[in-house]
């Protein structure tokens, strides 16, 4: 994994000691809270409700035992002994101290971590693929790219004041795991018919209230021009982007209204001027960060006693169906834990359990720990021997729930318990929906399903992009959640459609129990999942599930 | 009277001292314009595009260009495409520019910064000669220079 160099630490060190003095400034009031408000959000500080909330950055979602250990730490130093791992590729801690943070930022200093441009409108922490460097279906892993976009990204003197937030992501393989087209800027690395590597680039896609599935504005950009190509876009974004309504203020807002081929000959205009600055080519630059994600030296040895104890164990056995997936060496697996137990908060762990997933990496997986944008943590390199032990390890902190993909697998963004933007509940919905078809003992008989739940229209549970996505909005001072189906956030990206009205929250349960029911008796047969069913029969079945009075009348 | 900040120093307005006066871009456009001081200044609103001001470069002594309020960062990419189209005068930035958004107008060619006196009463100097140390060591002239120094893995 990419490790600080002396330039990185001092960078680090330096924006710590920045921000505590501009800390400082707004203590003493030669700052207004108005003037350090943009100053916080550089630095990942949000002020909520009732506290402070400090977003931290783990870049492309690669952690190691040391750095899961100081989250720990951190939570149990400053906060309320846990954290919350986001949809982006973040931790988030609710209750510091605005006097801690600048210990805090020391403290994450310390394992070469940040919370730089977690927030504000500038470019944040890029994300990527959580199986990068292990799946098997990977054509090269995304994280020196990302790592390049980290460095050019940070502290970038033009678009720190961006007209709103700018997201990448990075995916090194064909099946989308990071969600690229649902970004300000997408990247697949891909090849072309002569085999030579490259990105396709991808622009204005985006979730919130208004959906758009990103375009592709450069199918095939050699490697050398990455960076003159991004800040191209990003120079023609930052003048030409609205600032009149920030709900307007998106890229994807400017590639609607502009047109894709307007957009791409003037950002393929700008990088022409753009490509005589950047001096040292791209691929130079990936290729010396290479160096840092040399894949680890994995053992070759036969898998051992697996089969046998899944005879012995058949909650073992559920759990390797499930949370286990293909490693690109065949003795090894990739591990999810879920951070979704049955009835609990999607993505929140205790430090107790950070630790205790700390210790297993360094014991079973090289030391590597991935974040998924779906709040689930990952060991990329468990040797399948290994796996029986793992599991009975992960079972004493309850970390072995076997959903992975499932019913109970569920997105949730904080909602209105935890935020201020929120107009309805989530974590109490996500919370009965695992509950309920756990009761039920239906969950894997329904197989592979994303239900994905956003408490208002901001959409960061994703729900635009959930198999069933379900929008809880706030009608006359009632929550009302309306359900969305369809959508699908891979590399066939598709926005859900509206199914119809809304329901009350305890319409809600019965309705979905409604839809549930109705999917697994129209399914061709066991294995057509639920999407693949909705694909093939269109909404009227499932409407009529939904709202059963309209369809008797 | 506004402030102008250069060299991470409150001075005079030396542009203005010199015998230099701003005018706005609409009257400079207008063939019958005629100067009317020594060295001429542009006001450039920060909705321009640069590409616009390409024939109007050679012909200036000064740009300066609007923050609105410092959320506002069109000013920087219109600095740094003044400079990449060769501009070579003198670039102010005018507004409500914060002291640690300093680096940043220095970085993409910004000369100096005026700031109204009310702004600078809170922000003092101290604040700009500080903030100014951190023009250095930044990441984009490691990512753009061709000497990039191969990182060596630990």
């Amino acid at each position: 994994m990419y490790l600080y160099n002396e330039f990185d630490d001092k960078f680090v060190r330096a924006r710590v000691n920045q921000f505590r003095g501009q800390v400082e400034k707004r203590l003493d009031g030669s700052l207004t809270e108005d003037e350090f408000k943009p100053l916080r959000l550089m630095n990942g500080l949000y002020l909520q409700l009732h506290a402070y909330m400090l977003r931290v950055a783990i870049p492309y979602g690669t952690l190691d035992s040391a750095k899961m250990r100081q989250l720990a730490f951190i939570a149990d130093k400053w906060d309320k002994g846990y954290g919350h791992f986001t949809t982006r590729q973040n931790i988030q801690y609710n209750w510091p101290k605005l006097k801690d943070v600048p210990e805090i930022l020391d403290a994450l200093a310390d394992v070469g971590m940040h919370a730089i441009q977690t927030s504000g409108n500038c470019i944040r922490n890029v994300t990527s693929d959580h199986f990068a460097g292990a799946a098997a279906d990977e054509i090269e892993d995304p994280r020196p790219t990302s790592e390049l976009l980290r460095q050019w990204s940070t502290d970038h003197p033009e678009f720190q004041f961006l007209p709103r937030k700018f997201k990448i992501a990075v995916t090194g393989s064909p099946n989308d795991r990071a969600v690229t087209k649902a970004h300000d800027i997408g990247i697949r690395m891909i090849r072309n018919d002569a085999g030579e590597a490259g990105y396709e680039i991808i622009v204005g896609g985006g979730l919130g209230r208004s959906p758009f599935v990103g375009k592709v504005v450069r199918e095939f950009l050699p490697r050398e021009d990455l960076l003159p190509y991004l800040e191209a876009i990003l120079q023609v974004y930052n003048l030409s982007g609205r600032r009149d309504n920030k709900y307007k203020a998106r890229i994807k807002i400017l590639v609607h209204e502009t047109g894709i081929e307007e957009i791409k000959v003037a950002v393929e205009k700008n990088f022409l001027t753009q490509k005589k600055y950047f001096q040292a080519p791209s691929d130079a630059l990936v290729s010396a960060i290479e160096d840092y994600f040399i894949p680890p030296k994995l053992i070759d040895e036969d898998v051992k006693g697996l089969e046998e104890a899944m005879l012995k164990n058949p909650a073992l056995r559920s759990f390797v169906d499930t949370n286990i997936e293909e490693h690109r060496v065949p003795e090894y697996a990739i591990v999810s834990i879920s951070l979704k137990p049955i009835g609990g908060t999607p993505g929140d762990a205790t430090s107790e359990q950070m630790r205790l997933i700390a210790d297993l990496a360094e014991k079973y997986s090289h030391d590597e720990i991935r974040i998924s944008h779906e709040q689930n943590l990952i060991l990329p390199h468990v040797h399948k021997s290994d796996i029986p032990a793992l599991y009975d390890e992960l079972k004493t902190l309850g970390l072995a729930t076997a959903n992975i993909g499932l019913v109970s697998d569920i997105i949730a963004c904080p909602g209105m318990d935890y935020c201020a933007l929120a107009t309805a509940r989530s974590i109490p919905i996500a919370q009965e929906i695992s509950t309920r078809f756990n009761e039920l003992k239906l969950e894997h008989e329904i197989g592979k399903i994303k239900i994905k739940i956003s408490g208002c229209i901001n959409a960061c549970g994703h729900h635009h992009v959930g198999h069933i996505g379900i929008l809880g909005l706030d009608k006359a001072g009632i929550e009302n959640y309306q359900i969305t189906l369809g959508g699908d956030g891979t590399q066939n990206m598709t926005i859900g459609e509206r199914a119809g009205p809304g329901f009350s929250a305890e319409e809600l349960m019965p309705a979905l129990e409604r839809l549930i029911a109705a999917y697994l008796d129209i399914r061709e047969n066991d294995d057509e999942t639920f999407l693949n069913t909705y694909r093939r029969l269109g909404q009227a079945p499932f409407k009529a599930a939904l709202y059963p009075e309209t369809a008797d009348a | 009277m506004p402030v102008v900040i250069k060299d991470g120093n409150f001075v005079e307005d030396q542009f203005i001292a010199n015998g230099g006066g701003f005018t706005s871009l609409g009257k400079f456009g207008q063939d019958s314009f005629e100067a009317t001081s020594d060295l001429v200044g542009l006001d450039v609103p920060n909705d321009t595009d640069p590409a616009d001001l390409a024939g109007f470069i050679d012909h200036v002594d000064a740009i300066r260009i609007p923050f609105p309020t410092y959320a506002d960062g069109r000013g920087f990419s219109i600095a740094r495409a003044l400079r990449q189209m060769g501009f070579k005068g003198l670039l102010r930035a005018h507004g409500a520019i914060l002291a640690d958004q300093y680096p940043m107008a220095l970085r993409v060619g910004f000369d100096e910064i005026e700031v109204p006196a009310e702004h600078a009463g809170r922000q003092p100097q101290s604040q700009w000669r500080e903030s100014m140390g951190r023009v250095n060591d930044n990441y984009q002239d490691r990512v753009m220079s061709p000497t990039q120094p191969k990182p060596s893995a630990a």
